[in-house]
């Protein structure tokens, strides 16, 4: 039995608040951690499967243009060659974010360099790699592909672009104004473990164990890739080892994989090379963004301007949605916001965690400093003063609001200096020694959602859905929201996950898959609840099932009497989301060292407060907050992605010269969750949280860096080079 | 009689094809997954065993080098009925998201505190010799060989003193 809820106004009834088992918030460890620590979960390459034959991609040496040959003979012989794909079904390009289709095929038409183009199948992994090297490939290239985003005319992004009032006026009168342009490069999502894929073909039905972040998208994409009617597909992914965007839609692994089996009539696997990871899979765009900030003597901003120069492949509907936040996240009556987009032939870009904020805000919250600087007043202050009262563009309320309370909270358990504030300030040894602080915004998702909940006769329960769980909690979560609305231990609550035989989850990504699957699983709770009140002769809204009781003592096994019961929620975002404009917010303090000979910058310490609605798990919780402070640190410091302007490939290619943060690089964390009751963003009153902790902390680093060193960058990263170019002689 | 090599104190025949690497061997030969593969060239340290005792990057060595050499992998090093401290301390601090990286940094950590107990010197080491106590600058060095991308470090750091704690009480 399904039960359907479309939210279309704030929910206040809170009714987790009023279950009894006191399980829902608590820090329990993950429910599957035992086997994460101990080798035991099984990732997409690590099933078992007999007479499995091995693939690896080969990929395009040119930047644009067309295959006109690819000699199979030159590998056929070699030992163990089994077969070289080159179906015109073969995606040459990962699928974008619910996509719901299948993106670029026609392997043969090439428009970016590293572009995968055929794959060769083998007995062996060792064998398929050698032909794979050894595959000759012949092209007819086409010159002149655009590499950089200068070198073409942008295309205005219509739905971003905002003019109201006006701002050139505004800034001509501003008591004080700021107009900067900062610089972002591209990140890699990195994820630890690489896509990868086993396909399994029967003659009529797909297999595939996948690693993927949302198969309810993902089985439509690759049945219109392979030309299946989705009936005959299924997809697993149990345990994805890190997503980050990068598995979002499907990538070129599952495809090939898939073609290889079919044609083959054997299971093959096709696991990316780290190299190929980097390449063929997804960038977040590198960005150029004008920020314009007018000011009135208090620091009241009068103006606001944020116009951004991002990239993508011809072709390509994503363009990294960098305005996102800073629509609503400050005030200031004349505003001009604007993105474009250059097409030009680099990789795709796509979705790398908390696309938009986490590049434009890091550009914003640099901007708010320098004005603070400007006008000489502290900068958390600064901000408390432009927080609006409604969104001010399109005047919509906030669902709720926590800006000025992470803001106010985080200062005092940082122990911030507020000011006054004048650079350079404390020196020990070679090292200058600074603070800084940003804001935190991120907008809130939620998306459509199904899982049933099955109360087993034996007192256990049971939540299926297709749901992944990427490292973020998914599994814990979902054991404690069923655990507390049906009055069980989490322990006796079994979630199953990552196959597309369950009902349609949300999937993972955009920070929504708590609030939104959370949702379909209280929804089926609720149901469930309702009907062990009607046998139970009490109102459900006074049903009280702690520990497995009623409160006339019976007991749930009694109450099902020897059968199970099974409810599928079905949770849907409504007209809400026109009434309120709905966000996380947060506040970043971060204290650095620069060194005054090299230039390096350390982050001494950190400190994250967040407001993000009901936390469903005080542990997991945390680490979300500061897996996105550690990502902060590697956009602020070492993250960027290096193109040959030559022939626009992707030189740092790999974990050694793309540099995400070590353990060396990342101090003590601190984190603040306070926490709220979100009545509009769902049912559950719970936001995303998986992206808040890097929108913004990237500037908390670099304005530490200007307060430590007097160093104003206005380039992320701030490595070395570019700290002593900015800073003054001493 | 064959050429072996022990894994978790089971004797195997070292495979033929010589350019399978340790990694290979352990996850595709033995089915022991537990020893993941994240990049294949020695940067990230996800593939971390504990040949002899040392700590090695498992991509970064071929199968046939180690005749005779003893390798403890994750799955030897606990069990989810019997799990090692540093396994329990990972679970506990939450020391992972994921749980790509995981098994490498539990073996990496693990053999990580045999090195200080033994007065190797790192980097963020006071003097070159005398006792080295298991600080947090200490573990964070000497961890930096394994990457966690979901960004779990301060977490991993907790468990690992924890578990040195315990084994200095």
């Amino acid at each position: 039995m399904s039960v359907h809820l479309k939210q279309d106004k704030p929910d206040t009834s809170n009714r987790l608040d009023d279950m009894k088992q006191g399980v829902i918030g608590a820090p329990l460890p993950r429910v599957e951690g035992m086997a994460k620590v101990t080798g035991t979960a099984p990732y997409a390459a690590e099933y078992l499967m007999e007479n499995c034959a091995e693939g690896v991609l080969v990929t395009s040496t040119i930047t644009r243009g067309e295959v006109t040959r690819i000699d199979k003979d030159s590998v056929l012989s070699m030992p163990g060659v089994i077969a070289v794909i080159d179906d015109e079904r073969l995606i040459t390009r990962p699928a974008q974010g619910t996509a719901n289709e299948a993106p670029q095929q026609k392997p043969k038409s090439v428009s970016y360099w590293g572009q995968p183009i055929a794959l060769v199948v083998a007995e062996t992994f060792e064998d398929a790699r050698d032909a794979a090297k050894h595959l000759k490939v012949e092209y007819r290239e086409e010159a002149g592909a655009p590499l950089s985003p200068d070198a073409v005319e942008p295309e205005e992004q219509e739905g971003e672009t905002v003019h109201q009032g006006d701002l050139a006026h505004a800034m001509a009168q501003a008591a004080h104004s700021v107009d900067v342009t900062f610089t972002t490069e591209g990140h890699s999502s990195a994820a630890m473990e690489p896509h990868a894929a086993i396909a399994q073909w029967d003659g009529e039905r797909l297999t595939v164990h996948a690693s993927l972040q949302m198969l309810n998208y993902n089985i439509t994409e690759l049945a219109d890739a392979v030309g299946l009617d989705e009936s005959k597909v299924r997809l697993i992914s149990r345990f994805v080892g890190g997503g980050f965007g990068s598995k979002l839609g499907i990538s070129e692994d599952v495809v090939s994989a898939s073609l290889a089996a079919m044609q083959l009539c054997r299971p093959v696997r096709v696991v990316l090379s780290r190299q190929q990871v980097l390449q063929c899979i997804m960038r977040r765009s590198e960005t150029t963004q004008r920020i314009r900030l007018a000011a009135d003597e208090n620091g009241r901003l009068t103006g606001f301007g944020h116009e951004a120069l991002v990239s993508n492949l011809p072709g390509e509907s994503f363009a990294e949605p960098v305005l996102q936040s800073s629509h609503f996240l400050y005030a200031g009556q004349n505003r001009e916001l604007m993105l474009k987009l250059a097409r030009i032939h680099r990789m795709t870009a796509g979705s790398v965690r908390a696309p938009g904020e986490a590049v434009g805000m890091p550009a914003l919250e640099g901007a708010m400093d320098v004005l603070a600087h400007e006008i000489g007043i502290d900068p958390v202050e600064l901000r408390l003063r432009n927080i609006p009262e409604d969104n001010p563009e399109e005047g919509l309320p906030f669902s709720s609001h926590k800006l000025a309370e992470c803001l106010r909270q985080g200062a005092e358990a940082f122990g911030w200096d507020h000011g006054p504030r004048k650079p350079r300030h404390t020196r020990e040894g070679e090292w200058w020694v600074g603070t800084g602080m940003a804001s935190a915004a991120r907008v809130h998702n939620v998306g459509e959602a199904r899982a049933r909940v099955t109360l087993k006769a034996d007192g256990t329960a049971l939540v299926e859905t297709d749901m992944t769980d990427i490292g973020t909690g998914t599994y814990t979560i979902l054991a404690q929201i069923a655990g507390e609305m049906l009055g069980l231990d989490p322990g006796k609550v079994l979630v199953d996950l990552g196959d597309t035989r369950h009902p349609r989850g949300s999937g993972s990504g955009g920070s929504w898959g708590a609030a939104s699957v959370g949702s379909a699983v209280y929804v089926a709770c609720t149901a469930l609840r309702e009907e062990l009140a009607r046998r139970a002769g009490i109102a459900e809204d006074e049903l009280d099932l702690s520990n497995g009781r009623t409160q006339a003592g019976q007991t749930l096994s009694q109450l099902l009497d020897g059968q199970d019961m099974a409810r599928e929620g079905h949770y849907e975002p409504g007209d809400i989301a026109s009434d309120f404009t709905a966000s996380g917010f947060g506040a970043f303090f971060a204290q650095v060292r620069v060194n005054r000979f090299t230039g390096e910058t350390r982050v001494d310490r950190m400190l994250g407060a967040f407001g993000f609605g009901r936390v469903l798990n005080h542990k997991t919780a945390r680490s979300q907050c500061i897996g996105g402070i550690t990502w902060s640190i590697g956009a602020a410091l070492t993250e960027a992605l290096e193109f040959d302007p030559r022939d626009g490939h992707l030189v740092n290619c790999d974990l050694a010269e793309y540099h995400v943060p070590v353990n060396r690089d990342v101090p003590d964390l601190e984190v603040l969750m306070v926490e709220e009751r979100d009545p509009a963003a769902s049912p559950i009153q719970a936001k995303g949280i998986g992206e808040l902790g890097m929108c913004g902390g990237a500037a908390a680093i670099g304005n530490a860096i200007f307060d430590a060193s007097g160093a104003r960058i206005f380039d992320y990263p701030m490595t070395p080079d570019r700290v002593l170019a900015a800073m003054p002689a001493d | 009689m064959a050429e072996t090599i022990s894994i978790n104190g089971t004797a195997h025949p070292i495979p033929e094809d010589p350019r399978i690497t340790l990694l290979d061997f352990l996850r595709h030969d033995l089915r022991l997954t537990g020893t993941k593969k994240g990049c294949d060239h020695g940067q990230c340290g996800a593939c971390t065993v504990i040949v002899n005792g040392m700590r090695i990057n498992s991509c970064l060595t071929l199968a046939a080098m180690h005749e005779g050499d003893e390798v403890t992998t994750i799955e030897g090093l606990g069990t989810p009925d019997a799990p090692s401290p540093m396994q329990r301390a990972f679970l506990e601090n939450d020391g992972y998201q994921c749980g790509y990286c995981t098994p490498g940094q539990i073996c990496s950590a693990t053999a990580m505190l045999g090195e200080i107990a033994n007065g190797w010197p790192s980097d963020a080491s006071e003097t070159l010799d005398g006792d080295i106590e298991a600080t947090g600058d200490e573990i964070r060095e000497r961890m930096s060989g394994n990457l966690c991308r979901c960004g779990a470090y301060a977490n991993i750091v907790a468990a690992i003193r924890d578990v040195a704690a315990e084994e200095s009480a």
